[in-house]
């Protein structure tokens, strides 16, 4: 056991101005998918680093009203589920696949997407949704989730995440 | 494994400065541990370190942002603004707990 002379207290590095910022390009749709950019988005937020989510393409629903709380898992052309692909696209398969997987995440408390991105905002992330995407699907600010904070172009995202680290997912 | 001294006594602590053994904490050492991260405890922080020495007690781990939240009352704005920027790890070391093993 060694004795230290001084108190021996953790660094948590509280006035070291830091400028990282990280964001995160959530572009898929699908349930599994939708996990990995909050994830680590809420564990950046956690250790003080700004996060920036954009959500584009089919990432969009994540944040659409109409379809946050619908997300899907299927296993069809997914070989990672390790079953037989042929039995993939039988009925009931993709309700099942998604049932399975939302009973999984419950079960480790990580919550449902619309209860994720509240806990994103509320620990200080910033949400925003693509202008093409947006425009594509005919989507405006009252179809998007109250937190996102605006609808962006690519040129305003590039200038937005000068010096970031990004994530595209 | 190394020991400090805070508040007059030999305190077991992990390399980083966490405690290891859930006994040797009391509230006075909280207030010093607090210190020592310039943070003032209020009624609003007892609230949050109460319930995460009782909730280890229960669960045998520390709670994580969201069981704070979900089981403890407290929403993750307030922890933010209680404990800034880290509010995980700051929780668990007043507490006298080690860091939260969960992801979200």
């Amino acid at each position: 056991m060694t004795t230290t002379q001084d108190v021996l207290i953790p660094k948590f590095d509280d006035d070291v101005e830091t400028d990282r910022k990280l964001a995160i390009i959530c572009s898929k749709g699908n349930l599994d998918m939708a996990y990995p950019g909050l994830i680590l988005g809420n564990a950046a937020l956690g250790e003080g680093v700004e996060t920036h989510l954009f959500f584009t393409f089919w990432g969009l629903d994540m944040i659409t009203k109409s379809r946050m709380n619908d997300l899907k898992f299927t296993p069809v052309g997914n070989t990672a589920t390790h079953m037989p692909m042929g039995l993939t696209p039988l009925p009931g398969m993709t309700g099942m696949a998604t049932h399975q997987m939302k009973k999984s995440i419950a079960a480790l408390g990580v919550p449902e997407v619309p209860d994720f991105l509240e806990q994103i905002i509320g620990a200080g992330g910033h949400l925003w949704a693509c202008r093409l995407s947006a425009d594509m699907n005919h989507l405006t600010d009252a179809d998007l989730h109250d937190g996102v904070e605006g609808i962006i172009n690519a040129s305003e995202f590039i200038e937005l995440v000068n010096g970031a680290q990004l994530l595209f997912i | 494994m190394p020991v400090t001294t805070m508040n007059g006594r030999a305190i077991q602590v992990n390399d980083e400065g966490f405690l290891t053994e859930y006994d040797e904490w009391d509230e006075d050492l909280a207030k010093v541990l607090a210190q020592n991260i310039d943070i003032d405890l209020t009624d609003a922080h007892w609230k949050v370190i109460r319930f995460l020495r009782e909730d280890y007690r229960t669960q045998g781990e520390t709670a994580t942002t969201r069981r704070v939240q979900t089981v403890g009352g407290v929403p993750t704005k307030e922890q933010f603004t209680l404990f800034p920027k880290k509010p995980a790890k700051k929780m668990a070391y007043i507490a006298g707990l080690p860091k939260p093993h969960g992801c979200v």
